[in-house]
């Protein structure tokens, strides 16, 4: 018979273990964060005007078109995400021929999609009182505080990724003027390199 | 003394399915194997020994051509794991007296 401590501690992990959604798709970072890049390029084009030597190309949008474009783009973004991230963790899931729907699957949803909503409510609320400048500070701090909450239940690197988040959405609350550049750290250049991590880590 | 060893779970691999299925409403075989890192005959002949107890209970489904086996405990398996989790814990505790 093993020590009775012994028996617990084994008892104690497994539950840990089996709890966690490991079908999350490094893939899908990758390109989440290759969108986020692209959205941000095209918001960077809107409000700084982009290349400006040709004559033929001289649109003049309102204020309220840029910012008009801006959310439809980001709201692009973050269907294609989400639509990338959910067939390819599937088709992960198939392949490995382990159930998608798990329990763990959905604690890790729950964790992650409490905070984000709230945050992206949140953020509504903030461009419709006129503070826009906030915005990408306000998305990146919940969107990390989502990851640190889920990376309980999925794999690990999942809760590094949200303190980076975390950072970038401080440095943003208090240099507004950065707030696109940190926007397109955090939410492309971080889950590019999350992503690849976790794909060459876990998925082949 | 409170609490009973239960023999079912002298075997590491069944001392781990049970845990798993403790927290989880269900567990298919091929995360069983992923997880617990065993050959699925070795696996299989675990499964089949606490079914076999009716500590658990087993479902067989199909997604698309693949089949898919699903675990659950039952309630008397839930009963005795609690007993052996009781049985561990007194021991630690008069060890420590």
């Amino acid at each position: 018979m093993r020590k009775p401590e012994q028996e617990l501690a084994e008892i104690k992990s497994m539950m840990e273990r089996s709890t966690r959604f490991l079908s999350l798709s490094g893939l899908s970072g990758v390109l989440a964060g290759i969108y986020a890049l692209i959205g941000s390029g095209m918001a960077w084009f809107w409000i700084y005007g982009g290349f400006s030597n040709n004559g033929m190309n001289a649109q003049t949008l309102e204020g309220k078109e840029a910012l008009h474009s801006i959310l439809i783009t980001a709201l692009v973004v973050l269907i294609l995400a989400l639509g990338t991230a959910y067939l390819l963790s599937q088709r992960k899931s198939k392949k490995s021929s382990t159930q998608f729907w798990s329990p763990a699957g959905r604690r890790f949803l729950m964790a992650l999609f409490i905070p984000v909503i709230s945050g992206g409510l949140f953020s509504f609320a903030l461009i419709h009182e006129g503070y826009f400048h906030m915005v990408a500070a306000s998305t990146l701090l919940f969107y990390g505080l989502g990851l640190i909450n889920a990376g309980h239940f999925t794999l690990s690197e999942i809760k590094n990724l949200g303190i980076g988040q975390l950072i970038l959405g401080l440095i943003a609350a208090f240099h507004p003027t950065y707030g696109l550049i940190c926007w397109a750290l955090g939410f492309g250049v971080l889950h590019v390199i999350y992503g690849s991590m976790m794909h060459y880590k876990y998925d082949r | 003394m409170k609490g009973t060893y239960d023999k079912a779970f002298e075997n590491i691999v069944r001392l781990r399915i049970m845990s798993i299925l403790m927290v989880n409403e269900q567990f298919d075989f091929n995360s069983f194997k992923e997880i617990l890192e065993v050959t699925d005959g070795n696996l299989a002949s675990h499964l089949r020994n606490l079914e076999n107890q009716a500590y658990i209970k087993v479902e067989k489904t199909f997604v698309g051509r693949k089949p898919l086996t699903q675990y659950s405990a039952t309630d008397a398996g839930k009963k005795a794991f609690q007993s052996h989790l009781d049985f561990l814990e007194n021991l630690i505790k008069e060890n420590k007296s």
